[in-house]
């Protein structure tokens, strides 16, 4: 009997346009798997000279690799940190006006020009932030000593140029804006039509629609969103080398003109003029900030899977 | 077909007639000319440099004049930074190397690969640029400034513009009550490590931290480049900062104290400063390398400049690149090549006195 089954076992003929496309995605899929190992491998193997390197080695009073890394890793963080603190606010609002109340054609129009600031590359972000940014803002940071200097976070002595890590974060903050905006704009556009009018039914507001309907259904969509912006964010250098105002130390004050400065900004900083256990130390840095998007990433991966039961996902 | 079968024979004919040609009209040019004047050579290859990327723009005009004049002739300039194309000359990936320090007494005791065995290499000055210290304060358009005060502004000991120190060295100015925002770089330079060896000579109470390439304190503000300073300094308020006398555009330039005098630079009073100072002791003959008089007291000088080196071997081991290169750098060195560099890079030119001296041991690479 089973031979029987067997024999008329439905096997689809596959022809050779299948065959290719099943490969190539393999390939693709694979190939991803491969170059991430390879940076990995590389950046690891690269490191190694940098942990075991001598004081001297390092520039500044900096005893071993990980009291060097360790100002750069947290300023990466902080400035993603105020970056997100700024953009996801903002861009979970422009995302609503554009699901949920601007009128079609202006919700068109709109949606493309957001998308057009996530085309403008990183260094025209610098020139702007450093051109036109920071000397606008500085007076505004002055004020902001004088009024707020007892509060820890705004204590002096105030930038004279306005290139703090606060100005960092705003550039940050409107680089991330499209990113962020694009991916919540679809997610609330996803929003089941029946919850929403069933809630409008029941004689919610618009506004208590959304947070009754339309946010909770998209809480995980909002988070990965926030977590791919994070993404740029911590790994955005040329803006950051360009802006920036970089100290060696850990600093939480927003705006004086000693920074904690980031790992992929001190690379570019660095580089150019490194050479020998040099290029190892800076590599190892970037084996660590390689380190930190993994576990930010899986961070997100775990608050998504956690929400998804609560929201209207499934 | 037939194109293809008589084709062959042709481009080989062609090739080694210009092999043969050039390898002739190279042996002339050597032969003939030594000094200056690159258009009236005519020698063939390619020349591999790293080094100092303070030179970097002036080697960009030394190339393309050059090639333009020697069309046959094709020079990298790879501005990596000075110690690494030291290392890479010294490994012999290079040529020569251009280098805002020269040889240190180990290097010259070990060997150098692109050099014949025995032979070592030696330091020749070919590109001078004077250090202004610009700022952007508020009612003033004059400042006088000495190694002293300079130093704690640096340093981060005089935080505000109306500074007893500061106002006393400036009895005419008005000095406003705003904060000092020091700016410095935040990458490694050359720039910095020459603005930090004049303090560290001229004001050794104040500046302790021996020069080098990195910023050595933990105050004032930093920014990327050259002209992320100057971008830092004019949009800034109560700013000062250091950079390459070229970029100082429109910004207000201070005045820097040498013996009684306040000097604004020129490239003049850069360039005499260099010739005043005498040599690195206890080298060879042939070596140039100068020990820069920060601390003269001649107002006619102008002790806060930048001198980049050329780095090349006295005898090659290939001695057709050592003609190559010995022709290059002969034009760098020469009347017209300084002039290349003061007109493209803002550099200033070696003095006529220099120039010679460095001619003079070029005529003895080999």
């Amino acid at each position: 009997m089973t031979t029987a089954v067997d024999r008329i076992a439905i096997k689809a003929k596959e022809r050779p346009g299948d065959r290719i496309f099943s490969t190539a995605t393999v390939v693709a899929g694979s190939l991803i798997l491969a170059v991430l190992a390879a940076v990995a491998l590389f950046l690891f193997v690269q490191s190694i000279p940098a942990f075991v390197a001598p004081a001297d080695a390092f520039k500044g009073d900096f005893t071993n690799f990980w009291s060097y890394v360790a100002p750069l890793a947290f300023g990466t963080v902080w400035s993603a940190f105020l970056a997100l603190l700024m953009a996801v606010p903002v861009a979970i609002a422009v995302a609503l006006f554009i699901s949920h109340y601007a009128p079609r054609k202006l919700a068109q129009g709109l949606g493309y020009l957001i998308d057009l600031l996530a085309a403008v590359p990183s260094v025209v972000f610098g020139l702007w932030g450093i051109g036109v940014l920071a000397p606008l803002v500085q007076p505004f940071y002055a004020s902001l000593v004088d009024w707020f200097g007892w509060f820890p976070l705004f204590a002096g002595p105030v930038s004279g140029t306005g290139r703090t890590i606060l100005t960092v974060a705003i550039v940050l903050a409107v680089m991330v804006l499209p990113i962020i905006t694009a991916i919540c704009r679809e997610i609330f556009l996803q929003t089941p039509v029946l919850y929403e009018e069933a809630s409008l039914a029941l004689g919610a507001t618009r506004w208590e629609m959304i947070t009754m309907a339309v946010l909770p259904f998209g809480r995980a969509g909002i988070i990965s969103a926030a977590m791919l912006g994070l993404g740029r964010a911590l790994g955005e250098t040329m803006a950051v080398a360009m802006v920036l105002s970089p100290n060696p130390q850990v600093i939480f004050q927003l705006l004086t003109s000693q920074n904690s400065n980031t790992i992929a900004a001190n690379i570019a900083l660095n580089f150019p003029e490194a050479h020998g256990v040099g290029v190892n130390i800076l590599l190892a840095t970037g084996l660590v900030l390689f380190v930190i998007t993994l576990i930010v990433n899986m961070i997100a991966r775990v608050i998504i899977n956690r929400r998804k039961a609560f929201s209207g996902a499934n | 077909m037939n194109l293809m079968r008589y084709g062959r024979p042709a481009v080989i004919a062609i090739a080694v007639a210009l092999v043969l040609s050039s390898c002739a009209s190279n042996e002339g040019g050597a032969s003939t000319s030594t000094a200056g004047a690159a258009a009236e050579t005519a020698v063939a290859g390619t020349i591999n440099v790293a080094g100092a990327s303070s030179q970097g723009s002036a080697q960009e005009a030394w190339i393309s004049a050059f090639q333009t004049a020697n069309p046959d002739v094709t020079i990298n300039y790879d501005p990596s930074g000075s110690g690494a194309g030291r290392e890479t000359f010294i490994a012999g990936g290079t040529d020569f190397a251009g280098s805002d320090s020269y040889l240190s007494d180990e290097e010259l005791a070990g060997t150098f690969a692109a050099c014949a065995p025995d032979t070592l290499a030696v330091d020749l000055p070919v590109y001078i640029s004077p250090i202004a210290v610009i700022f952007n304060v508020e009612g003033v358009t004059d400042l006088n400034l000495d190694a002293d005060t300079l130093a704690k502004i640096f340093t981060g000991a005089i935080t505000t513009w109306n500074d007893p120190a500061i106002a006393a060295l400036n009895e005419d100015a008005t000095l406003p009550a705003t904060a000092i925002t020091a700016v410095h770089r935040s990458d490694d330079s050359g720039t910095t490590k020459n603005f930090a060896d004049y303090l560290f000579q001229a004001a050794p109470d104040v500046w302790t931290e021996k020069p080098a390439d990195p910023f050595p304190y933990q105050t004032g503000e930093g920014a990327q480049g050259t002209s992320g300073v100057v971008d830092a300094v004019t949009n800034g308020t109560g700013t000062i900062g250091y950079a390459d006398a070229s970029r100082a555009g429109d910004l207000g330039v201070a005045k820097i104290k040498v013996g009684e005098e306040f000097v604004e630079y020129t490239a003049e009073a850069a360039a005499a400063v260099v010739d005043g100072s005498p040599l690195v002791e206890g080298r060879a003959d042939n070596d140039l390398a100068i020990k820069l008089d920060r601390l003269t007291t001649d107002a006619t000088h102008y002790p806060l400049v930048l001198v980049s080196y050329a780095l090349v071997c006295t005898e090659y081991a290939d001695a057709e690149q050592g003609t190559l290169v010995k022709e290059y750098v002969s034009y760098m060195a020469s009347e017209a090549g300084q002039e290349e560099a003061a007109a493209s890079a803002g550099a200033a030119p070696l003095s006529a006195d220099l120039q010679a001296k460095v001619a003079a041991v070029l005529e003895t690479v080999k």
